[in-house]
């Protein structure tokens, strides 16, 4: 259970994400929108709550693993890393600019700090499921560090997230926990539309997985489900999180056309003006 | 005559030379390399037996990884293990990995930079019966292209346990291509074995007039050519070639610049392979006349592997063809 004063602490560090997202695609000119404003919660729960890392120590051999797959939301990984400590926030301004460590889709070369360099979609899981694999081949039960695998709802279309599903039941890999960010959009419109998922629960249940379904944006579900993930024993964990593409920015709010387009400067003045306002709930102290 | 510093198999002409698959050396490799470094795992996708993985499997279970047949996940899998610290040897055909998984190779293996070593065995056209689909002749083009990716294509079983060992101890990312038929021991133990380095097997005496440069089986070929064309006064040189990438340059150049005519043979499509590897080299530092020897733009069918060899042009007939007709060019 979280405090209402945690809650509240890890909704503040949403925020401060969301607006960074805003201020960093308007500058990259390029980029994706709706994921990582999708996201937001999920992150800032993680690397301020979820998540056993330290930004003192980035490579730090126990800490938990995050496998970004759907490496196109970067715009929420680079920005939650800054605000948690690993760079400056400065240097967000710098994404996707020629010769930037914070490239269009995650570089391990050029960012240490991120776990796998990723984006063509699909391939996460596995690599998930490699890492969680070899440190139960290094500590049997008595694994030391969760490995999260972030997904998205279009990429479960790639035919290698299916292996991976089979893979990671067959090693009962309960050091695993996958979260799905079922926002129901990809590039060409909205995911039912395009290739429809059917009954994911029924899916991966079928497969072996221990599955939760929640309320993505609700920081206490959240927490719940990462902490069941941690306790179940025999197989792996798929965490069904239900988002709204464009979170907090009313105008980018479950349209798909937000998949992969920035803001310009008025919408972005738009966006930044209700992320600081709560959506009109408080008055700014910056505008 | 065969290089005497080399310690190579003296028997190699003979009828009844000794015959072994390259892959058999690939699985006695895996098991010395796993006795030597506890970090080495090895992952199959349901072809633990032809691949010859069974050795490992059977002496390290808890180190065995078996993904079925799941080519995508195997490499992947691969690439997670790598990021902990393991050394991970996935096999299966080549015609599957890296024919079937390349992009997840490309972006989580060397673009990612994680130490993997993919294992492609069954490759080229003797696989023989199997036919078309299952004869990887373009994995060494999709391999090599690959930055960062090592490509080493041993030409007898011997060789490919030393290249396994080799692998273990560079750590990087590689492509280690096998075959499935045996094929002449040319290679002794004592034979010595360096990643990148090119190595002259046989020298005529005197100045050569052509360089072959052989990868594979097909190593052996050449040697028959070579010896053929001596007592015929024609003096060949022949160069094997088990690493395709890095390209052993220096060894290249100096070949072309003794007998200004080269020619080159392997398992694989024209395009993209060995002697492309070889023809880059070489227009750029010093251009001389080429032969490919190799399948030109085109799919097998079944038969025995001689029948296709002979078929596709990278018979002993084809070598000995190609040397007269490079003369004429020089």
């Amino acid at each position: 259970m979280l405090t209402d004063e945690k809650i509240r602490n890890l909704e503040i560090h949403a925020n401060n994400i969301r607006q960074s997202i805003i201020t960093m695609l308007l500058q990259a000119k390029s980029g994706h929108s709706a994921g990582p404003l999708g996201m937001a919660d999920i992150f800032s729960y993680l690397f301020f709550h979820g998540m056993r890392h330290d930004p003192q120590r980035p490579s730090w051999a126990e800490r938990d693993r995050l496998v970004l797959s759907n490496g196109h939301i970067c715009p929420v990984y680079y920005a939650t890393l800054a605000h948690a400590g690993y760079f400056p926030v400065s240097e967000l301004l710098t994404l996707r600019k020629f010769g930037s460590r914070l490239q269009g889709h995650p570089h391990r070369e050029w960012l240490s700090v991120v776990e796998t360099s990723s984006g063509p979609l699909g391939s996460g899981l596995s690599q998930a499921a490699g890492m969680a694999l070899a440190d139960r081949i290094d500590f049997g039960a008595m694994t030391r560090r969760r490995i999260f695998a972030l997904l998205s709802d279009g990429e479960l279309q790639e035919g290698n997230i299916w292996e991976a599903v089979m893979f990671a039941a067959k090693y009962k890999l309960h050091n695993l926990t996958a979260i799905i960010d079922y926002n129901n959009i990809q590039i060409e419109g909205y995911v039912e539309d395009v290739m429809p998922l059917a009954d994911l629960v029924a899916k991966w249940e079928s497969f072996n997985w221990h599955v939760i379904e929640i309320d993505g944006h609700n920081m206490q579900a959240i927490d719940e489900a990462v902490e069941k993930s941690k306790a179940v024993f025999e197989k792996p964990t798929v965490i069904i999180a239900h988002t709204i593409p464009g979170k907090d920015v009313a105008f980018m709010e479950r349209d798909f056309h937000w998949h992969g387009t920035p803001p310009d400067p008025q919408q972005a003045r738009v966006a930044l003006e209700e992320l600081r306002t709560l959506g009109g709930r408080i008055k700014s102290e910056h505008s | 005559m065969l290089n005497p510093k080399l310690h190579l198999n003296q028997k190699l002409w003979n009828d009844d030379v000794e015959q072994i698959p390259i892959r058999t050396g690939f699985g006695e490799g895996l098991v010395s390399a796993g006795e030597k470094d506890e970090t080495i795992v090895g992952i199959c996708a349901d072809l633990t037996e032809s691949t010859k993985m069974g050795p490992f499997a059977e002496k390290f279970p808890k180190r065995f990884v078996q993904v079925g047949v799941a080519e995508q996940n195997l490499v992947t899998v691969a690439s997670g293990m790598a990021a902990m610290g393991k050394l991970p040897f996935v096999s299966s055909y080549a015609m599957f990995s890296p024919g079937r998984n390349w992009e997840q190779i490309r972006t989580t293996i060397t673009y990612n930079d994680q130490p993997v070593i993919v294992v492609g065995s069954h490759a080229g056209i003797s696989v023989g019966p199997d036919g078309g689909t299952h004869q990887a002749l373009e994995d060494v083009a999709l391999m090599r292209v690959l930055p960062r990716m090592t490509v080493i294509c041993p030409c007898d079983s011997i060789e490919a346990r030393k290249a396994t060992l080799a692998l273990a101890e560079l750590r990087r990312p590689a492509y280690l291509r096998l075959a499935r038929e045996k094929s002449p021991v040319i290679t002794t133990n004592d034979t010595p074995f360096v990643i990148g380095k090119a190595q002259v097997l046989y020298s005529p005496d005197g100045l050569a007039h052509v360089g072959v440069i052989a990868c594979g089986a097909l190593v052996h070929n050449a040697l028959k050519a070579a010896r053929k064309l001596e007592k015929d006064g024609i003096r060949v040189k022949v160069v094997n070639m088990a690493t395709i990438k890095p390209l052993d340059s220096s060894a290249v150049i100096a070949l072309a610049k003794e007998c200004r005519a080269i020619i080159t043979l392997e398992e694989h499509q024209i395009a993209g392979g060995l002697g492309s590897a070889v023809a880059e080299c070489l227009a750029g530092n010093y251009p001389v006349p080429m032969e490919f020897l190799g399948v030109h733009d085109q799919y097998g069918q079944s038969g025995t592997p001689t029948e296709l060899i002979e078929h596709y042009g990278m018979g002993i007939k084809d070598v000995l063809a190609a040397v007269r007709r490079i003369l004429n060019r020089k």
